[in-house]
């Protein structure tokens, strides 16, 4: 059985969906005042797309993704998927989170099951589609183990096959590699690559690694500091499938500088100010010629 | 495969360099010899297995025979404070000894009074103890996950709280027809608010993200209760199951010491009472053997509900 039979089997193929996220904005009340997290911000994903938001910490991207999941309602403006407003979360809505997040209690092969079990699936069918899956991720030997026995890696392949086991028409991965170290966050990118070309699922992917977001997505958003809004909207060229050997190519660094001088330059504005070139002039920093916001 | 390879044979080498090492002074040693002079071939497979074991378990060994000795070390000191009549202060004169205790164990198992006594008690701790856990647990889990729940029970129960168990006596003896539900009531509050207060704080430590993963599958909200907030609370449901089996041992005996007719709390008050020293020391050693019997069944339940707790 294909990845795709095995998923969409219950579904029918072909109920990618799409989001339609405009004039977003979210702010909640502090001690002292409201605090704007995201003004006006739009994004679309077209089925079958594969799109990332990055943008520098606490620039409310997660916050965005936490819309489109359900688990916050926006202040202002719509969260549309395939044109219904998003009202709480669902199965439909499939998520991965930095944190694993699989539950303890259960063995590799429950948690897979779970999103099944809500669902009503009887036990028997729904213990051999979750030992399909596991076996097109390679952890089918793992099925009986507890979570806590497993590496950082496979844990979060466990939370992805759990996250497409409902055959969700998007899937909502929240920087879900951040926790992971850097030859395991490699080879994680290129198995959710596979997976999603396989699937053909919408994706919407929050992250900071700006070589991640170029290296899975078919467009990137990049957000401001906050109150985050989308600064802008880079579409990625690159041929697919992706190769790891592409992240040296020449068109990919270019993305990388473009991507870069649009996030240092929020990532600075989000630590408190922007810095100034002259005012460094007298200390003992040679930037080479360079300006100091292109270094870093 | 290289890997799993070279594993294999480092493991493999391990009992072989063991087998250098002089054999550990332990009772295994002379089977080892014994065994060896009968038949060569089985006798150094035996003594083989027997030090693979040893060199495996070498720490829990130690601490069983170092546990052994402690208990033996205690009982003689027992045994020479008692027969010497040591009195500084502290007057062992009227203490029994060791010898004496075990005595009156053999006479009262004989006649049969002793093992009446227990399972009295033990048949008061169960329901008691049973009782507050089907309530605790459920009222717990209730709170946690209702505010307004929590907002009604949560001020009664810590006016209550407070109060030990042992103070409900009086008024347990008024609420109560018989004195055996006065004294079952009395378990019942001792073990109550353990259980009570660790559930809820099991349910305020459920992780949040657990909680909307579970959402994000298709959870509602009976289901986000039974598979999510339920097991991630057990951890601390047992806590507070084995916190509550003690403090309902407490609060039995002393019931049982002021109001009751039977019961091991009963039995070793009596024996001061009628004089019978080395009946007190006997009902101590079974309120502690007892003690120690229900919280392992409490830890081997636990076990069993949450085996993820004990796979690694």
């Amino acid at each position: 059985m294909s990845l795709q039979a095995a998923i969409t089997s219950d579904n029918g193929i072909g109920t990618k969906g799409r989001i339609e996220v405009s004039h977003f904005g979210l702010s909640y009340d502090s001690a002292d005042a409201q605090v704007e997290a995201v003004t006006d911000a739009g994004i679309a994903v077209e089925p079958g797309e594969f799109v990332s938001i990055i943008g520098p910490s606490g620039c409310g991207k997660s916050t965005l993704l936490n819309a489109v999941a359900g688990f916050l309602k926006p202040t202002r403006g719509t969260v549309l998927v395939d044109d219904e407003p998003v009202d709480g979360p669902s199965a439909d809505r499939g998520m991965v989170f930095q944190q694993y997040s699989l539950f303890p209690w259960k063995t590799v092969r429950e948690n897979v099951e779970f999103g099944l079990k809500m669902k009503g699936m009887e036990r028997s069918r729904r213990e051999s589609a979750a030992r399909t899956l596991l076996g097109l991720a390679g952890l089918l030997a793992f099925e009986n183990q507890y979570p806590e026995r497993l590496s950082g890696g496979m844990k979060q392949r466990v939370g992805i096959v759990r996250a497409l086991a409902t055959g969700p028409k998007v899937l909502l991965l929240d920087e879900p590699f951040g926790a992971l170290d850097a030859q395991t966050r490699i080879i994680m990118q290129q198995i959710l690559t596979n997976m999603w070309q396989r699937l053909k699922i919408s994706v919407l992917f929050v992250t900071h690694d700006i070589d991640e977001a170029i290296f899975l997505s078919d467009r990137v958003y990049c957000m401001t500091a906050r109150p985050g809004t989308i600064k802008a909207e880079i579409k990625i060229p690159l041929p697919r499938p992706r190769q790891q050997s592409m992240m040296m190519s020449s068109e990919f660094l270019a993305l990388r500088r473009g991507l870069m001088s649009l996030i240092s330059e929020e990532s600075l504005k989000a630590m408190g100010g922007e810095v100034n070139d002259d005012a460094l002039q007298g200390l003992a920093i040679d930037t080479h010629g360079h300006k100091l916001s292109e270094i870093i | 495969m290289k890997h799993a390879v070279l594993m294999r044979s480092v493991q493999a080498s391990v009992p072989e360099a063991a087998e250098d090492l002089p054999a550990p002074a332990t009772p295994e040693t002379p089977i080892v010899v014994a065994a060896r002079s009968s038949g060569p071939s089985s006798a150094l497979l035996a003594a083989r297995w027997v030090r693979k074991w040893l060199a495996q378990h070498r720490a829990e060994v130690r601490s069983y025979v170092v546990g052994a000795i402690s208990l033996a070390l205690f009982l003689l000191a027992w045994h020479l404070l008692t027969t010497h009549r040591v009195s500084f202060h502290v007057r062992f004169t009227n203490v029994p000894t060791p010898a004496q205790v075990f005595q009156s164990l053999a006479r009262a198992i004989h006649d049969g009074t002793l093992s009446q006594h227990v399972v009295l008690s033990c048949r008061r701790i169960a329901i008691g103890f049973i009782i507050a856990a089907l309530i605790a647990v459920p009222l717990g889990l209730v709170m946690g996950r209702f505010r307004f729940a929590r907002d009604v029970i949560f001020p009664v129960s810590e006016v209550l709280r407070p109060i030990p168990a042992i103070a409900w006596v009086p008024m347990s003896i008024m609420l109560w027809p018989s004195n055996e539900e006065s004294i079952v009531f009395i378990t019942f509050i001792g073990s109550f608010f353990p259980i009570l207060l660790n559930t809820l704080h099991g349910m305020a430590s459920v992780d949040p993200v657990l909680v909307r993963a579970s959402q994000c599958l298709g959870a509602r909200e009976f289901s986000i209760f039974r598979e999510v907030y339920f097991p991630a609370s057990l951890p601390s449901i047992f806590t507070g199951l084995t916190v509550g089996m003690g403090v309902a041992w407490v609060s039995l005996i002393a019931a049982e010491m002021i109001s009751g007719q039977f019961g091991i709390g009963y039995f070793t008050w009596e024996a001061y009472s009628l004089v019978q020293y080395p009946d007190i020391a006997l009902g101590m050693i079974c309120i502690g053997v007892l003690g120690l019997g229900s919280s392992a069944i409490i830890r081997g339940i636990g076990r069993i509900v949450m085996p993820w707790k004990h796979t690694t």
